[in-house]
C-alpha cells in the first residue's frame, strides 16, 4: 500500500511539475503569438508590461480573473459554466502521456497515440455545450460549424496516425521517437519519407485547433466571436487557455510523430551531450511559427471551401498514402515487426 | 481492498447513474451529455480491464463522432419530447420484459464464468491477454484474431457500414438546376489571357 501511495505523490508532484512549466510556456507562447503577428504586419504588438512586453500574458490573466463573470439570464447555467472547464481540462490532459525526454512521460502507455486523439476528439464539446448553453444565436451557429469542422478534419489525422504507426510499428509515442532515431538525424524523422502527410497533417492540426485560417467558428466578422460570445472573465480565459494548449499540443504531436520528438537533429557528439527537452521544445517553437506566420498569412477560409478541403482533398490523399505506405513497407520488407 | 475495485464501483456507480439520467432527464441535451458521461465511464471500465485499446477506441468512435452527431441533431430538431414522453407508460411492460431477459442472460453468462466454465471457441491471442501474458500487447491480440480468425466477419461488417454510408447519400443527394457551383480545377486553371479582357473603349460611347 505505501508503494502504491509513494507512487501516487511521485506521479502528482510530475502532474503538477509539468502543468505549471506548461502553463508558463503557453503563457508566452501567446505573447510570441501576437508578436509575431505584429511583426508581419509592421506593428510592435504588446511592448508595455515589462520588458518588451514579456509579461504582457500575466497582465491579462490578472485582468481576466478580477473582472465580473456575466451569466446571460437565458442561458443554461450548469452547462454554461461546465464549457470552458471541459475544453481546458481536456486540453491540459493530453499531456499526461506526451514524452518530453526519453522516459520522461507521466504515462507510458501503449496506446499513447490513441489517447492523444481520443482526447483532442473531445475537444468539440467544450465548444458545442458552450454554443448551446449560451442560448444565442451566434453561439449556436459557431457551435454547429465547429461539429461539423472539427469531426471532418478528425477524420484525415486519423489516417495520418495510421501511417505514422505503421511505419513506427508502435501506438506508444516514445516508441514512436525511437523508430525514428535512425544514423540520418533529421533526414531519418518522418517529416521527408512521409512528406505529403506531414503537410495534411499541419493544415487538418490547424483546422483541429480553430487556428486561422480555419477559425470559422470565431469568424469576428460574421459571428462576432461565436462560440464565446456571451462568455467573459474567467470562463473566457479558460475557453482562450484551452485553445492555446491545445494548439501546443498539436505542435508538439507534429515534433513528436514527424520532427522526431526529443531527438537531436544532428546525431553526432556536441548535439547529442544538449538535453532532448531542449530539442523537443525548440521543435514545438519551430512549429509553432509555423503556426503563427499562417495565421499572420493566410486569409480566413469560406465555410464550402474548409469542407471540400477536408473531404474531398485531404481525405483521398490520406487513404491513398495509407495503402501505399502499407503496399511499400509489406512489399520493401520494411515493415517493423515488433509490435 | 484494491484500489482498482474502488475505481470500478466509482465508475460503475457514475455509469448506471447516468445512463439512468439518460431516460430521466427531461431535456434532451442534458439526456445526450449524460449519455457521453456513460460512455466515458464505460471506457474507464474498459481500462480497469487493461483493454486500453477497446476503451480508446470506444472514447474516439462513440464520444468522439458518434455522440457529437446526436448531440447535433438533437440541438438542431425541434421535436417535443414533453409529447413524446406521454406514451411511456405505455411502453414500459415491453421495456420492462426485454430489460429482464436481458438480465438473465448476462446473469447466466456470468455465472457460468464465475464457476469456473470456459466460453468454447475463444481465440488464442486474447486468452493470451486474459491470462496476463504481457509481452504482448492487447493491439496486437486484437490484430491477431480480427484478420485471421474473424477477418470475413470483419470485411462483412466494414462491407455493411460502406452499404449503410453510400445509402445515406445516395437518400439525400439531389442534383438541383440552375445552382452555380465552384469548380477548383476551373478557377485555378483560368489564366491572365482567359481572365482579363482590355478594351479599348472609344470617347463617349461606352463598351
Amino acid at each position: 500500500m505505501s508503494d502504491m501511495l509513494l507512487a501516487f505523490i511521485l506521479t502528482a508532484i510530475k502532474s503538477v511539475v509539468l502543468l505549471v512549466v506548461l502553463l508558463i510556456c503557453v503563457a508566452f507562447i501567446l505573447l510570441a503569438d501576437r508578436k509575431i503577428w505584429a511583426a508581419v504586419q509592421l506593428r510592435r504588438g504588446p511592448n508595455v508590461v515589462g520588458p518588451f512586453g514579456l509579461l504582457q500574458s500575466f497582465a491579462d490573466l490578472l485582468k481576466f480573473v478580477f473582472k465580473e463573470p456575466i451569466i446571460p439570464s437565458g442561458a443554461s447555467k450548469g452547462i454554461f459554466l461546465l464549457a470552458p472547464l471541459v475544453t481546458c481540462i481536456l486540453a491540459l490532459a493530453a499531456w499526461a502521456v506526451i514524452p518530453v525526454q526519453a522516459g520522461w512521460a507521466i504515462a507510458n502507455i501503449n496506446v499513447g497515440i490513441l489517447y492523444i486523439f481520443a482526447i483532442s476528439s473531445l475537444g468539440v464539446y467544450g465548444v458545442i455545450m458552450a454554443g448551446w448553453a449560451s442560448n444565442s444565436k451566434y453561439p449556436f451557429l459557431a457551435a454547429l460549424r465547429c461539429a461539423a469542422q472539427m469531426v471532418s478534419y478528425e477524420v484525415s489525422i486519423g489516417f495520418v496516425i495510421i501511417t505514422v504507426l505503421m511505419c513506427a510499428g508502435s501506438l506508444n509515442l516514445t516508441a514512436i521517437v525511437e523508430a525514428q532515431d535512425t544514423k540520418f538525424g533529421l533526414f531519418g524523422w518522418y517529416w521527408l519519407p512521409l512528406f505529403p502527410m506531414f503537410v495534411v497533417f499541419f493544415v487538418s492540426a490547424l483546422a483541429e485547433t480553430n487556428r486561422p485560417p480555419f477559425d470559422l467558428m470565431e469568424a469576428e466578422s460574421e459571428l462576432v466571436a461565436g462560440f464565446m460570445v456571451e462568455y467573459s472573465s474567467t470562463p473566457y480565459m479558460m475557453f482562450m487557455l484551452g485553445e492555446y494548449v491545445a494548439v501546443v499540443t498539436m505542435c508538439a504531436l507534429t515534433s513528436i510523430l514527424f520532427l522526431g520528438g526529443w531527438l537531436s537533429p544532428l546525431p553526432f557528439a556536441p548535439f547529442t551531450w544538449l538535453p532532448g527537452v531542449f530539442w523537443f521544445v525548440l521543435k514545438i517553437c519551430l512549429v509553432f511559427f509555423m503556426f503563427a506566420m499562417v495565421k499572420a498569412m493566410v486569409p480566413r477560409y469560406r465555410y464550402d471551401q474548409l469542407m471540400r478541403l477536408g473531404w474531398k482533398v485531404f481525405l483521398p490523399i490520406s487513404l491513398f498514402m495509407v495503402v501505399a505506405v502499407a503496399a511499400v513497407l509489406q512489399f520493401f520488407g520494411l515493415a517493423p515487426m515488433g509490435v | 481492498m484494491d484500489v482498482s475495485f474502488a475505481f470500478f464501483y466509482l465508475f460503475a456507480a457514475v455509469l448506471l447513474g447516468s445512463g439512468f439520467m439518460v431516460v430521466a432527464a427531461r431535456n434532451p441535451v442534458h439526456a445526450v451529455l449524460f449519455l457521453i458521461l456513460a460512455f466515458v465511464n464505460a471506457a474507464a471500465l474498459f481500462l480497469l480491464l487493461s483493454a486500453e485499446f477497446l476503451a480508446m477506441i470506444l472514447v474516439v468512435v462513440y464520444v468522439g463522432a458518434v455522440a457529437v452527431l446526436f448531440l447535433f441533431v438533437v440541438m438542431m430538431l425541434d421535436v417535443d419530447f414533453a409529447e413524446l414522453k406521454q406514451g411511456f407508460l405505455q411502453y414500459l411492460p415491453i421495456g420492462a420484459l426485454i430489460g429482464v431477459l436481458f438480465l438473465i442472460e448476462l446473469i447466466a453468462v456470468a455465472s457460468f464464468i464465475v464457476s469456473g466454465g470456459k466460453i468454447a471457441g475463444a481465440p488464442l491471442a486474447i486468452n493470451a491477454v486474459a491470462q496476463g501474458e504481457r509481452n504482448i500487447t492487447n493491439v496486437k491480440a486484437i490484430g491477431d484474431v480480427l484478420y485471421t480468425t474473424y477477418v470475413y466477419y470483419f470485411e462483412a461488417a466494414g462491407l455493411i457500414l460502406l452499404v449503410a454510408m453510400l445509402g445515406a447519400i445516395v437518400l439525400t443527394l439531389h442534383r438541383r438546376e440552375g445552382v452555380r457551383r465552384q469548380s477548383a480545377a476551373e478557377q485555378n486553371a483560368r489564366t491572365k489571357l482567359t481572365a482579363v479582357e482590355l478594351r479599348k473603349v472609344p470617347f463617349r460611347q461606352g463598351v
